[in-house]
């Protein structure tokens, strides 16, 4: 088992959740009760990398924040080191990658919430601020949730994208799914099968998880 | 209509989404029913008046202040206009209890006083024991009571209720509008409801708005609405089912009559001078106004427009039986009269039956010609 690329997958996942909580929020709310033109395509968009192969996500992330990209320059001259093969730049790629487990669930949540309590509760006098925090937050928790634990069993298990990105640096972007394949490509399956162990526990945990949410919140509307 | 400072003061126009025609005046501890066919704009109405939409066009003011006033692009957010609403399925917040769904009407207060407040309305709208149950573990009636507690505790200067009493069972809607009667004396502002249960509307408001197409056909008290029409469209939507063409034949003053063609009838009506002699009208008749003659024994009120036919159909709904009757035998004109059901039973009335009945003058009422839609 090596701990410091178990300790680094949990860190990267605690990291794109703190990140995208707000900003899946922002969004899944935004896209649940606006309509605009385009909004297909930014659905389509926060989709994209559910469908894409890891390796095109992780080409197209290493061609925009790659030194030779301006944002990777940029980035570079104010923080001294570059995106690519460290850990911000796999944090960076980790946000892209989880877009759409982070926001659809919230989107859905939102969309869940009745357009009618929302407005009783401005005929209550609640501002639009008031209204978020008292009636829709609460009643939209379950998609907070579902979309956090996504969010981080997918992180955990992210390869190709990591693989591209990061590379395979000890302590610095060897995640715990590229020391799997590292250790098999060793041919030592035993610190392989425990490592497999422990994410595949975790994925049954997270999913199974976030199923008794989706029956808790039939439960509760029915 | 005379723009007033005091009570709830309403004028819309808009073409789009849903067009919109209406001038609405409620005074303070008056009851108005918004009643007409789904569709037609009293639901937007009500959203308006609340501040969650907006016309192209209008005006709303209450106890002197604007609210809206679309020319001087003014348009007052619904959290500032104090009004109470309660929704159509009452939309209470289902994560809270029933008092936080009515403190939570109170956030501008400080807590003690919120309570305070919440279990008075708890007291007031019958719900005492109930405090701690969530939305889901009510009936519809108890919800309902929820709502309208939580539309009140902030002291509203408008009550607006959409359709308050169409998810509840029978016994429990007249126990909520004995409530409506009796809440009504404890509090002196305009109320508005919206429904499509004329029995809602004639048992409770003191004037009717009969609205359709966004466009108020006609306003005033019920009776006035179902004995008066303005025309065929309101008298429709009073569910009034003898209407029919006939002709103004002349006026005679002296006998306070307006006489009346109809198929091979001349009827006599009250005396109705603002239809010229030789114009085509629409008249209508409530049925307690159509009285049957007794079958086998003539009786003096025959003389009064007595019409022929046969019965066409024939329903007893407990006491009452209601008869559809084909005049000349003709199956288009039909007349429809509600007798007792021993009154049936006694002239042996039966379908195909002959039958007589008097039109009374004083309930045949003219209205210019309206094309049926």
């Amino acid at each position: 088992m090596e701990w410091s690329s178990l300790n680094l997958s949990l860190k990267l996942a605690f990291w794109t959740c703190v990140i995208l909580l707000p900003l899946s929020v922002l969004v899944g709310r935004a896209l649940a009760w606006n309509s605009f033109r385009g909004k297909a395509f930014v659905e389509a968009l926060v989709a994209v990398p559910l469908v894409l192969p890891p390796t095109v996500l992780g080409y197209y992330l290493i061609l925009s924040f790659g030194n030779a990209s301006s944002i990777g320059r940029f980035y570079e001259a104010i923080t001294g080191h570059s995106l690519v093969f460290t850990f911000d730049g796999l944090l960076l790629a980790s946000i892209i990658f989880n877009l759409p487990f982070a926001i659809q669930p919230m989107q859905r949540a939102f969309e869940a919430v009745p357009m009618n309590v929302r407005e009783a509760a401005w005929c209550s006098g609640m501002s639009h601020w008031v209204t978020f925090w008292k009636i829709e937050l609460p009643l939209a928790w379950t998609g907070m949730l579902s979309a956090l634990v996504l969010t981080f069993a997918h992180t955990l298990g992210e390869f190709g994208v990591v693989l591209m990105m990061g590379g395979n640096i000890p302590e610095e972007t060897r995640t715990l799914s590229i020391a799997i394949y590292d250790r098999v490509q060793m041919f030592d399956y035993d610190s392989a099968s425990v490592m497999s162990a422990v994410l595949l526990s975790l994925s049954v945990l997270a999913i199974t998880f976030v199923y008794v949410l989706g029956y808790r919140r039939r439960r509760h509307n029915a | 209509m005379p723009k007033s400072n005091s009570g709830l003061y309403v004028r819309l126009q808009q073409e789009t989404p849903v067009p919109l025609n209406s001038e609405i005046h409620c005074e303070p501890g008056e009851l108005i029913a918004l009643i007409g066919p789904s569709g037609g704009g009293k639901t937007s109405i009500l959203r308006i008046i609340a501040g969650l939409a907006n016309p192209a066009q209008g005006e709303i003011s209450c106890d002197g202040v604007t609210w809206l006033d679309t020319q001087k692009g003014k348009s007052v957010s619904p959290q500032q206009r104090r009004i109470g609403y309660v929704f159509q399925d009452y939309a209470l917040f289902p994560h809270m209890s029933v008092t936080q769904n009515i403190e939570a009407a109170l956030l501008h207060l400080p807590k003690a006083e919120r309570r305070r407040k919440a279990s008075t309305l708890i007291e007031i709208v019958n719900l005492t024991g109930l405090e701690n149950r969530l939305p889901r573990q009510l009936s519809g009636g108890q919800r309902q009571r929820v709502a309208l507690a939580r539309a009140l505790v902030r002291n509203p200067s408008v009550l607006l209720m959409d359709e308050p009493f169409s998810a509840v069972d029978q016994v429990t809607r007249r126990k909520l509008q004995y409530e409506l009667v009796q809440l009504r004396q404890r509090i002196k502002i305009p109320i508005i409801f919206v429904t499509h249960d004329l029995n809602d509307a004639m048992q409770l408001a003191d004037r009717i708005y009969a609205i359709s197409r966004g466009v108020t056909l006609q306003n005033g008290p019920p009776m006035d609405l179902m004995c008066y029409p303005d025309n065929a469209a309101v008298a429709r939507l009073m569910d009034l089912q003898n209407i029919f063409e006939g002709q103004v034949i002349d006026h005679d003053k002296e006998s306070d009559l307006t006489k009346v063609k109809w198929l091979d009838y001349e009827l006599q009506a009250r005396l109705q001078q603002q239809h010229n002699p030789g114009e085509t009208v629409n008249w209508a008749i409530l049925p307690s106004y159509v009285v049957l003659h007794r079958r086998l024994r003539p009786s003096r009120g025959d003389r009064e427009n007595p019409i022929h036919g046969i019965v066409g159909e024939l329903t007893v709904m407990g006491e009452n039986t209601l008869i559809s009757m084909w005049v000349n035998g003709q199956k288009e004109q039909r007349l429809s009269l509600t007798v007792s059901s021993h009154v049936a039973q006694r002239n042996s009335l039966c379908v195909d039956a002959e039958i007589s009945v008097s039109l009374l003058q004083q309930g045949i009422h003219l209205m210019p010609l309206q094309a049926k839609d």
